[in-house]
């Protein structure tokens, strides 16, 4: 009983953090500032979810050559910059990895 | 093909790339429920009552440590404050649409869902049928969490680790994130929101997360408001 209440609250709480700001947008004036502040939320929190997959090895820094997804991901960035094609970063990003590990 | 369908289809495809993460990630999930000792049918309606990845471990975690429901139900609000920034994010878009369509797009906005439809809507701007890429993007997910974490129910997480699936999630995020960083004050906002999260990435709840999407925020604004003080003309494209 105790695991359905939690996960009724739970999954009304995720819902209502994802409404918040989507229902209260034009119930309230929004600065001008936080406008062009949000225009940041995808390069921000993008960046702060991929980058510890890249430079974090069990939790530490790991800049060496043996930390194949930073290489990985090194390769996958070049290709975006380059191609602006998703599908063509992930398959580079992803043979990158894969031989790396396949030859070293 | 109708309009809407167009668009639906549209966002389905641009998710493409971060269903190949997402899949794997289901079925750890499901078979990690059961090892936490939640009943098949709680694991998986977790999936759709809760649905959200990250907070689905925890709970699942805090669960099986039997953790005060109160507890629990706060770490998800924690693990979920980002979400807000999503929202904040994406309500000018969607601002003219009933109250049911926000309901649902709301229901569907997670990560995956996020990234792909804002990219979207900073590109062509609110078009009539706009929403229906959003709705595309965020139910492909949907539908693809609902039945990795049915097979990691009932087969355990099959696919072997060496495959590095996992790997397509942060690869796609590059491949979304590295476009848009047109000016320096973008570029700056994600290379401080990287190093915060790396250095916070031991707070504990994902806290670290949501403390490096605002150092990102931060530096971008205080950047372009350098640049061109008062504020005179917004960025292209945006709002």
């Amino acid at each position: 009983m105790k695991v359905w209440i939690v996960m009724l609250l739970g999954g009304l709480v995720t819902c209502g953090t994802r409404f918040s700001f989507i229902y209260l947008f034009g119930k309230f004036n929004i600065p001008e500032k936080m406008r062009k502040a949000l225009h940041y939320v995808p390069p921000a929190v993008l960046s702060a979810i991929f980058f510890p997959e890249l430079f974090l090895h069990d939790g530490a820094l790991d800049l060496s050559f043996g930390n194949f997804r930073l290489l990985a991901g090194l390769v996958a960035v070049l290709v975006a910059w380059w191609s602006k094609n998703t599908l063509f970063t992930l398959i580079a990003g992803m043979t990158t990895l894969l031989l790396l590990q396949f030859f070293f | 093909m109708s309009e809407p369908y167009k668009n639906f289809w549209a966002g389905v495809r641009a998710e493409f790339p971060l269903l190949v993460g997402v899949f794997p990630f289901g079925l750890i999930y499901g078979a990690l429920a059961l090892n936490s000792g939640l009943s098949t049918s709680a694991a998986q309606m977790m999936s759709s009552i809760v649905f959200a990845g990250a907070s689905q471990f925890i709970a699942a975690q805090l669960l099986h440590e039997s953790a005060p429901g109160l507890v629990i139900v706060m770490t998800i609000a924690v693990v979920n404050l980002r979400h807000m920034l999503y929202s904040a994010s994406l309500a000018p878009y969607v601002a003219s649409l009933s109250t049911r369509w926000k309901v649902l797009l709301s229901y569907l906005l997670t990560d995956e869902a996020y990234a792909p439809s804002v990219l979207h809507y900073e590109k062509e701007g609110v078009t009539p049928y706009g929403h229906w890429f959003f709705l595309g993007a965020g139910f492909a997910l949907w539908f693809i969490w609902q039945v990795s974490t049915a097979l990691g129910i009932f087969l355990g997480s099959a696919i072997p680790e060496s495959w590095s699936l996992d790997f397509a999630l942060p690869l796609t995020f590059i491949a979304m994130v590295v476009p848009v960083l047109k000016d320096r004050p973008a570029i700056a906002a994600s290379l401080s929101a990287g190093a915060v999260a790396l250095l916070a990435f031991s707070l504990p709840y994902r806290s670290g997360l949501i403390l490096a999407a605002l150092a990102g925020i931060a530096v971008g604004t205080f950047l372009e408001e350098r640049k061109s003080p008062g504020g005179t003309l917004p960025p292209k494209g945006i709002l």
